[in-house]
């Protein structure tokens, strides 16, 4: 298990990303799952960074890579506001380009893309975190 | 490559690795214009970082623009925030004319497919 912790704020996401990249790439991480995992990344740290604080705090990140078949899990932390994306309804994505509101599509693709997202609030916390095996 | 240690917090990280080359925030956007119509090719990824920079892109460029074409041939990946830009980017060519992404990598149709844009969108 490696963790990193960041102040949560966007300008801080490539060094989320670079981190959780390096360590999939120890592990051979096809690039597709990488990019994916990389998208999940960028919805789950930009959300607590613009929703989970009313000023600035902590985002910590946990990742471990590992199992048969070889999975990544990896943890999303903030003490920030209790807040359960996976309660956002689905967006309708049937709809034409004037009709369609943008929000909840980022969660969204998140759970597309992965094999598992969970949420729970412990310890003051807002836990998250999404399984993908390759 | 950076290294960086487990657990231990970074509060003032350099946006360069020690080649001094910029770490993520990577997006280069290449414009040709040819009368109304205007091709933007994005390198890169468009994510939450990113995006507002092509947002600023468009603002100050499609105007007077009829046929827009993106080109995606070397775009890395798009986030939510990347849609975000391409959807409004198409609402406002619907108005005037025309708005076309050319390219497109299989992982990125994907996404496009996954959030229902391949309907909104057109390729060519």
């Amino acid at each position: 298990m490696k963790e990193i912790t960041v102040e949560a704020d966007v300008s801080k996401l490539p060094v989320v990303t670079e981190f959780v990249d390096a360590l999939l790439e120890e592990k051979e991480c096809p690039l597709k799952v990488q990019m994916q995992i990389d998208v999940a990344i960028d919805e789950l740290f930009s959300n607590i960074c613009y929703y989970a604080y009313d000023s600035s705090g902590d985002a910590t990140v946990c990742v471990n890579i590992d199992g048969e078949p070889m999975t990544a899990e990896i943890t999303f932390k903030d003490k920030g506001r209790p807040y359960d994306p996976l309660k956002k309804p689905d967006p309708d994505i049937t709809l034409s380009a004037e009709e369609r509101d943008i929000g909840g599509l980022g969660i969204f693709m998140v759970k597309k893309s992965m094999d598992e997202v969970l949420y729970e609030y412990k310890d003051g916390m807002n836990i998250l975190t999404i399984r993908k095996a390759f | 490559m950076i290294y960086l240690q487990p657990g231990v917090q970074y509060e003032e990280m350099s946006t360069r690795d020690v080649y001094g080359k910029e770490i993520g925030t990577i997006m280069k956007i290449n414009k040709i214009e040819e009368g109304n119509k205007l091709t933007v090719a994005i390198e890169g990824r468009l994510d939450t970082t990113t995006a507002p920079e092509l947002e600023n892109e468009f603002k100050a460029s499609l105007e007077n623009v009829e046929d827009l074409l993106l080109d995606f041939e070397k775009l890395d990946y798009i986030s939510s925030a990347g849609l975000r830009v391409l959807l409004s980017a198409q609402k406002q060519m619907n108005k005037v004319g025309k708005m076309t992404i050319t390219n497109v990598s299989p992982e990125i149709m994907e996404i496009f497919e996954v959030t229902g844009f391949s309907d909104i969108l057109t390729f060519a």
